[in-house]
């Protein structure tokens, strides 16, 4: 076999996937996967109806006539002083202030959406630019950034967050930077690991060999390759971000009362779940909802990028197939073994 | 001999993250006016007199690298000092009230938290795309989305607020020791342990279900079938113990987040153990108290990270411990 000819077999061996995946980017390929997901779908609906609910506050404000903020004491709470239940007035019940839980619920939605894209944001930001650094320099400086990251990681943070509300004093402001803080770490890691990989390809020394510096080799040349891995942990990093909010104000650490979120009207909504369900309850189906869509958009997100997740579920099919073919006595053995398919190790990501 | 190394070098290191830590929550503390405890002990009417005469004897007016130093003394002698608050109790009797009972709540939790979290994770990477998989993945997905606030007080609201009410008395909240019998120490203890459990039995599920599945397309696990043993031989002794290694490693990072979730339950269920003591320490500003808390949840999570490393040494020939 000439030299010619191997080259010729290599060649048509790297034309063949590129002739495949011909004229569509992985953008349009992972929309186009995403939209065949009926529960993704279904997410994204949800989504952009929160999404609204958070924008039309003020009007469902306006409907009803009552303000976030303003007390009710005559209609609003009973004759005994307790909460009054769901009714054609107050459409949520009130709480035991006699605020109109209703509207209190969807200003609530403004909080919670804007802690979570806005931390998810900082936190992707931050983390991208720290793994990206600690992976392409590597050496001391990669040395330092991964042993803050596995700090970062492992630390309790609940006693950080803690102490960091007590003496800055409760606020929105802190409750974002704490947040955003313990948001960076998983990104970064997960960035430094593809960097260090990428930065091997020739693609990279081609960059260097044309003057490239490291800032534009890194942004520019690696940084969009990292894209799919960001997205997906951008997206379930929303609802972590939701949760962990709703935790602080809960604990009495967060945002405070008049201003309404979740997290505090449920911290107030303890004390009386014996008499007023309903005081616990929207509130908290409302903090559900959103997280159960986010969730659920990131990992149709995740399954849409990632071809794999279709290889590991075609490995499950085949290996009932072979075993129900066990099961029968007949049948040639070499066709009941067919190759499963490799699957990149698990600490690869 | 390796063993004795590494365990050494771990608990060297160990104590250097200690100090850290309880140094760090030191200067944190003065970062905020500690003045702010005088005046909370004072009461409103208190003339600057008494704020100054509680801030001396509080030994709270002294240079704060004294003060530092006094502290280390103290703690190099195991002696954690008196709380500023509840009549200057020693901090070491706190923690000795609430030790149990953030035991109580954690060994139940992560006895379900783990044992859940496989068996599920298990059989559903073995059924892959069955009912029962597509069932826990459901299941996993609602559990990750719970905060555990609100699963606590959920629990409370559908199933201990109708059993109370119909006369079911055994399922309670707060907290019993394990000394009045192990059935009524089980009905304060069942909801924190469901609640603390949920969200980190379902982060399990869907680690170890993905680990299995990836592992089980190994070439190992083709081998160890090709040599005819049987499907659950191959399963729980061949494939498990290659995909366990990623969720042991994972169980180290997770400690932080534990301690987390007992702040949150204790919280919810009035348990009254290190969690809840410790928020209303830090929201009082009582020093001796949130120190002996950072370094009670720093030791914890230090020696489980040393366990969770022998684990991993135990369950994968590569690694070695040195």
């Amino acid at each position: 076999m000439s030299i010619s000819e191997l080259e010729f077999q290599a060649k048509s061996v790297e034309d063949t996937p590129a002739q495949a995946i011909e004229g569509r980017s992985q953008w349009w390929l992972t929309w186009h996967r995403l939209r065949r997901d009926k529960l993704a779908v279904a997410a994204m609906i949800v989504i952009v109806l929160i999404a609204l609910c958070a924008i039309l506050a003020p009007v469902f404000s306006a409907i009803t006539g009552h303000s976030p903020t303003a007390v009710y004491p005559n209609s609003g709470l009973a004759a005994d002083g307790s909460p009054v239940g769901p009714g054609s007035l107050f459409w949520f019940g009130t709480d035991n202030l006699g605020h109109d839980l209703f509207v209190r619920v969807m200003y609530g939605t403004q909080i919670s959406l804007f802690v979570g894209v806005v931390t998810t944001l900082i936190g992707t930001a931050a983390g991208v630019s720290i793994g990206l650094i600690s992976g392409y320099f590597g050496g001391w400086v990669d040395g330092i950034l991964a042993r803050v990251v596995d700090s970062v990681l492992a630390f309790p943070y609940i006693i950080l967050a803690l102490s960091l509300a007590v003496v800055f004093g409760p606020s929105l402001t802190i409750v974002i930077a704490v947040i955003s803080f313990f948001s960076w770490a998983g990104i970064a890691r997960v960035v430094r690991g593809q960097t260090l990989s990428l930065k091997e390809k020739e693609y990279i020394e081609a960059a260097r060999s044309l003057g490239s510096g490291p800032w534009r080799i890194m942004f520019i040349d690696i940084f969009p390759n990292l894209m799919a891995p960001v997205l997906v942990l951008a997206t379930l990093n929303i609802p972590a971000a939701i949760v962990f909010e709703a935790t602080l104000d809960y604990l009495g650490l967060g945002v405070q009362p008049p201003t309404s979120s979740w997290g505090n009207i449920l911290a107030a909504a303890q004390s009386y779940y014996q008499q007023a369900w309903w005081f616990l309850v929207f509130p908290a189906v409302a903090l559900v909802i959103t997280t159960v869509a986010f969730n659920l958009l990131g990992d149709g997100v995740r399954d849409a990028m990632d071809p794999r997740t279709e290889r590991v579920l075609a490995a499950g099919r085949g290996r009932r197939k072979r075993r129900r073919n066990l099961a029968r006595p007949t049948g040639g053995p070499s066709a009941q073994y067919p190759d499963p398919p490799r699957q990149p190790s698990p600490g690869s990501a | 001999m390796a063993l004795v190394r590494f365990l050494i070098r771990r608990i060297l290191s160990g104590i250097v993250v200690l100090w850290l830590v309880s140094t760090l929550a030191f200067f944190l503390f003065f970062a905020r006016n500690p003045a702010i405890v005088a005046r909370a002990l004072g009461g409103r009417q208190a003339t600057s007199a008494i704020l100054a005469e509680i801030t001396r004897r509080l030994g709270l007016n002294q240079p704060i690298l004294t003060q530092y130093w006094h502290f280390l003394d103290r703690t190099v002698h195991l002696n954690l000092g008196l709380s500023y608050y509840q009549g200057g109790e020693p901090v070491s009797t706190i923690v000795s009230q609430d030790l149990p009972r953030t035991a109580s709540v954690l060994v139940g939790g992560v006895l379900i938290w783990l044992v859940v979290g496989l068996a599920v994770g298990i059989l559903s990477a073995t059924r892959a795309r069955s009912l029962f998989d597509r069932s826990a993945t459901v299941g996993v997905l609602i559990g990750l989305s719970f905060p555990t606030f609100v699963l606590g007080e959920l629990l409370l609201l559908v199933v201990y607020l109708p059993l109370n009410e119909h006369g079911y008395h055994w399922i309670e909240t707060g907290y019993a020791s394990i000394s009045t019998g192990f059935f009524n120490w089980m009905g304060y203890m069942i909801l924190p342990w469901i609640t603390l459990a949920t969200v980190q039995a379902a982060v399990y599920t869907r680690l170890s279900r993905g680990s299995l599945l990836d592992t089980l397309g190994e070439d190992y696990v083709r081998t160890a079938r090709a040599k005819g043993l049987t499907e659950r031989r191959v399963v729980y002794r061949h494939a498990l113990r290659g995909a366990l290694t990623p969720v042991v490693s994972q169980l180290g990072i997770d400690v932080g987040t534990l301690l987390g979730g007992v702040v949150v339950v204790e919280s919810v269920f009035g348990v009254g153990g290190l969690g809840q003591d410790a928020v209303q320490a830090i929201s009082n500003g009582d020093l001796p108290t949130i120190i002996a808390f950072v370094l009670i949840a720093s030791l914890f999570v230090v020696v489980a990270n040393i366990i969770v490393d022998l684990v991993y040494a135990v369950l994968d020939p590569r690694v070695r411990i040195a």
